[in-house]
C-alpha cells in the first residue's frame, strides 16, 4: 500500500490514487471547519460567512473588531478569568490526588483492585449530562450548587481518570529495583519519591495534567449546572453566545482556542517522545 | 509450598519469628501502603461523583413529599378502596383538612401541588387554590362539602386515586414515566398516543448514535489504514491532523459546524456561488437531525480512528503479502486476511463512539433544532425548565444503564487496563 509497484495494473493503479483522494476528502473534512475559522474571525462586518471583500482579499473587508471586542468587553473578560481561576485549581487537586493513586496501585498487592479502579475511572465513563445531573442534586443539598468551590470540585473529580491512565502508564516502564537501590542507599521513602520515582514518570504526570486541564478547560455541561452566574467560564459564555445572541466575537474566542489546543499537542507531542525515547522504542 | 524444613522444624526469620507470620505481616503492611495511596483519591471520588450519581438514583424512586405533607391523610386513605368509585367519606377529609392547616402555614402544599401535577394535570391549581379557602372554612361543620365547595376537583374520584397511589415514601412512577407508562385503575398502562415523548426520544438518540458510530467507521477506516500502511514518519505527521480536531475544544467545532451549515452559512454561500443551487432553494443542513448527524461525527471521528489505528499497526503486513503470493487478488487478500485482524479495532471504536454519543449535549442543543436532539436535552429540560427531578433523575438512570452495559461489552472486547490515550 505504502508505494505502487512498478508491475501494478490500470486498474490497482486507479484505485491507488482514488484511494489517496478519499483519504484527503476525509482529512480535509476533519481539518477544514477547525481551520475555516480563523480567517472568518477577521470579518470586518458581523457576518459569519466570507464577503465579498474579504474573498478578493482587499484590506477593508478584514479587520480585528471581534478580537477587540473580546479583550474589552466585561463579558468575556469575566468569563475568561473565571476559567484561568477554576482550571488551574482543578488540575492541581486532580494530579495530586491522581499521582499518588496511580502509584499505589501501581504496586503488586493492591487489595480490591478492580472495583477500585472501575470506581476511579468512572467519572470518564459516566456521560457528562448524568455527572452533572447527580452532581447538581447532591450539590444543592449540601450547600454546594453555585459555588466556585463546587465547580473546582466537580471539575477535579472528571478529570483525575486522565491522571489514573497517563500515569499508570508511564509507571508500567518504571523499573522497581531502582527504588529499592534507592532505599539500600539510605533514602527514606519520601526521598526516593521526589529523587528517583518523581524525575522518571514526570512526562506521564505532566500530559495527565494537560488532560485534566483542557477537561476543565473545556468543560461546560457540569458548570453550567452546578455553577451560577458568578462563575461563567469561557465555553459557557460561548454556548449562551450560541445558542441565544450568536455574536461574531465567538469566532475570535474560537481561533484563539485554536491555538491553545495546538499549544498543548506540541507539549504533549514532545512529551511522548522525551519518554519513549527514555525507554528506548524509537529514536525520534 | 511448605513452612517447615525437611526434618519437620519451622522456618524462622533471623530474629526467630515464624517465616510465614513475618511474611503475612510484610504483605499485610504492602497492602495497607497500596491502600493507604489509593485512599485519599477513593474518598473523594466517592464524595464527589459517586455520592451524586446514588443521590441520582435515589431520587429516582423517592417520594416522601406525600407522606411529609399530609401524614393523617395518607393513614386515614388506606381504608378507603381506590376501586370502590367513591369519593372517600368524612374522616379523610378530616384528616386532609388537619393536614393542609399546617401544610399552608409551612407553605409546602403548593410544592405538593407540583409534584402531583406531574402525574394529573390541573392538581397543582387545586392546592394552591385550597390553601387559599382553608383559613375560612369551619371546622364544626361537615368538612367534605366544605371542600367540594373550594374545589369540586375534591369530588373527583382520580384526584384520590393520584393521591393514594403516590402515598409510599417510594414510587415507580418516575420510571413509568420515563417509559410513557401510567398506573391506571387496571395496572400499567401505556399512556395516550400524543402524550407519548420518552420512547420516541430513546428510539431516537439509539438511532442517531448508530447512525453517527455507522458515519464514523465509514470515514475512519480509510483514515486508520492510510495511517497504519504509510512509513511511521509520514504518518506521523498526518496524525497530527486527526489529533488537532481531537484537542480541540468541543465549542469551537460545534461553533465552526454552526458557521458552515446555517443558511448564510459557508457551504449554501460555496453552492449558490458554483450554481450548484439557486439562491431561494439554499439548503436546510442546520437545526435538524442533519446537522446532529454532521457534526456529531466529526467530533467523534477522532475516537474511532484512534483505536482502529492502534489495531491495524499490530496486523503484520506480511499476512497479506502472504495470500497475495498464494493467488489472491487485492480484494480478497483485504477482506478474507485484513479485514478480520481489523475487527478487534472496529469493536473498539464503535462502543466508545456509540457510547459517547448517546450521552451528547452539547452538540445536538447547538445544531439540533427540536428534531435533532437526544434524551439527554430532555434530562437537561426537566432539571432546568420544568424542575421534575424525579423524572429527570429516571430518564437519568435509564440513560446511565444503557452506558454501563455498553461499558462492560467495551471491556470485554478492549479491556479497561488497555484505554489509551494520545
Amino acid at each position: 500500500m505504502s508505494a505502487l509497484p512498478p508491475y501494478a495494473s490500470p486498474l490497482q493503479r486507479t484505485w491507488f490514487y482514488s484511494f489517496r483522494v478519499i483519504c484527503g476528502l476525509i482529512f480535509f473534512f476533519l481539518i477544514f471547519p477547525i481551520m475555516v475559522i480563523l480567517p472568518l474571525s477577521f470579518n470586518a462586518q458581523d457576518f459569519f460567512t466570507f464577503t465579498k471583500e474579504m474573498l478578493s482579499l482587499k484590506p477593508e473587508g478584514y479587520s480585528l473588531k471581534h478580537y477587540n471586542d473580546f479583550f474589552t468587553n466585561p463579558d468575556w473578560q469575566q468569563a475568561l478569568k473565571n476559567s484561568f481561576l477554576i482550571a488551574p485549581v482543578a488540575t492541581l487537586l486532580a494530579t495530586t490526588f491522581g499521582t499518588v493513586a496511580a502509584i499505589g496501585l501501581s504496586q503488586s498487592h493492591v487489595p480490591f483492585k478492580p472495583v477500585i479502579m472501575a470506581i476511579l475511572i468512572s467519572p470518564m465513563i459516566v456521560p457528562l449530562i448524568i455527572s452533572a445531573a447527580g452532581m447538581y442534586f447532591f450539590f444543592s443539598s449540601i450547600g454546594l450548587q453555585g459555588t466556585y468551590v463546587g465547580v473546582v470540585l466537580a471539575h477535579a473529580a472528571l478529570g483525575t481518570p486522565f491522571v489514573i491512565i497517563t500515569v499508570t502508564a508511564t509507571l508500567v516502564g518504571f523499573d522497581r529495583s531502582l527504588v529499592r537501590a534507592s532505599a539500600s542507599l539510605g533514602a527514606n521513602p519520601v526521598t526516593t519519591f521526589f529523587k528517583v520515582q518523581m524525575p522518571l514518570i514526570i512526562p506521564g504526570v505532566v500530559s495527565g495534567a494537560l488532560f485534566a486541564f483542557i477537561t476543565s478547560f473545556d468543560e461546560v455541561v457540569v458548570v453550567l449546572f452546578l455553577g451560577s452566574a458568578g462563575q461563567k467560564t469561557l465555553p459557557w459564555q460561548m454556548f449562551t453566545g450560541l445558542r441565544e445572541q450568536i455574536s461574531p466575537t465567538i469566532l475570535a474566542v474560537a481561533s484563539l482556542m485554536v491555538f491553545i489546543s495546538i499549544a498543548l499537542l506540541t507539549v504533549l507531542e514532545l512529551l511522548r517522545r522525551r519518554s519513549e525515547r527514555l525507554r528506548g522504542l524509537t529514536p525520534g | 509450598m511448605s513452612d517447615t524444613t525437611q526434618d519437620g522444624q519451622v522456618l524462622t526469620t533471623q530474629d526467630g519469628r515464624p517465616l510465614k507470620a513475618a511474611l503475612g505481616r510484610a504483605l499485610f503492611r504492602e497492602k495497607l501502603r497500596a491502600f493507604l495511596l489509593v485512599a485519599p483519591l477513593l474518598i473523594f471520588i466517592l464524595i464527589t461523583f459517586v455520592a451524586p450519581i446514588i443521590d441520582m438514583l435515589h431520587r429516582s424512586v423517592e417520594n416522601s413529599i406525600v407522606e411529609e405533607t399530609l401524614p393523617k391523610t395518607v393513614v386515614a386513605l388506606q381504608e378507603w378502596d381506590s376501586g370502590s368509585g367513591d369519593v372517600p367519606d368524612e374522616v379523610v377529609f378530616a384528616a386532609l383538612y388537619d393536614d393542609m392547616v399546617i401544610a399552608v402555614d409551612e407553605k409546602t402544599h403548593t410544592r405538593l401541588g407540583s409534584r402531583l401535577n406531574y402525574e394529573q394535570s390541573g392538581i397543582s391549581s387545586l392546592f394552591r387554590k385550597t390553601g387559599r379557602r382553608i383559613k375560612r372554612m369551619d371546622e364544626g361543620e361537615p368538612l367534605k362539602d366544605q371542600f367540594l365547595a373550594a374545589d369540586k376537583k375534591w369530588g373527583d374520584v382520580t384526584t384520590w386515586q393520584v393521591l393514594k397511589q403516590f402515598s409510599p415514601s417510594y414510587t415507580g412512577g418516575y420510571f413509568l414515566n420515563a417509559f410513557d407508562a401510567k398506573l391506571g385503575p387496571e395496572g400499567v398502562e401505556l399512556k395516550p398516543a400524543d402524550e407519548r415523548i420518552y420512547l420516541f426520544l430513546f428510539g431516537r438518540t439509539l438511532f442517531l448514535s448508530t447512525v453517527i458510530t455507522l458515519s464514523c467507521l465509514l470515514l475512519g477506516y480509510p483514515i486508520a489504514f492510510l495511517l497504519a500502511a504509510l512509513p511511521l514518519r509520514t504518518s506521523n505527521l498526518l496524525m497530527i491532523l486527526v489529533l488537532l480536531p481531537f484537542w480541540t475544544s468541543l465549542l469551537v467545532r460545534t461553533s465552526a459546524w454552526k458557521v458552515l451549515l446555517q443558511q448564510q452559512g459557508v457551504i449554501n454561500d460555496f453552492l449558490v456561488w458554483i450554481n450548484l443551487i439557486s439562491d431561494s432553494g439554499r439548503l436546510v443542513m442546520i437545526n435538524n437531525q442533519t446537522g446532529t448527524i454532521i457534526a456529531m461525527t466529526h467530533i467523534l471521528l477522532p475516537f474511532m480512528i484512534l483505536p482502529l489505528y492502534s489495531v491495524m499497526k499490530t496486523i503484520s503486513p506480511t499476512y497479506v503479502r502472504a495470500a497475495k503470493s498464494l493467488g489472491a487478488n487485492d480484494w480478497t487478500a483485504f477482506w478474507r486476511v485484513y479485514f478480520p485482524q481489523s475487527v478487534p479495532g472496529i469493536g473498539a471504536g464503535a462502543v466508545l463512539v456509540f457510547i459517547l454519543s448517546i450521552g451528547y449535549y452539547i452538540t445536538p442543543e447547538l445544531v439540533g433544532g427540536t428534531s435533532g436532539i437526544f434524551i439527554s436535552n430532555r434530562i437537561a429540560y426537566h432539571i432546568s425548565s420544568s424542575l421534575n427531578w424525579g423524572l429527570a433523575a429516571a430518564l437519568g438512570t435509564l440513560l446511565l444503564v444503557a452506558v454501563l452495559v455498553l461499558f462492560v461489552v467495551y471491556d470485554k472486547i478492549v479491556g479497561i487496563d488497555n484505554v489509551k490515550l494520545g
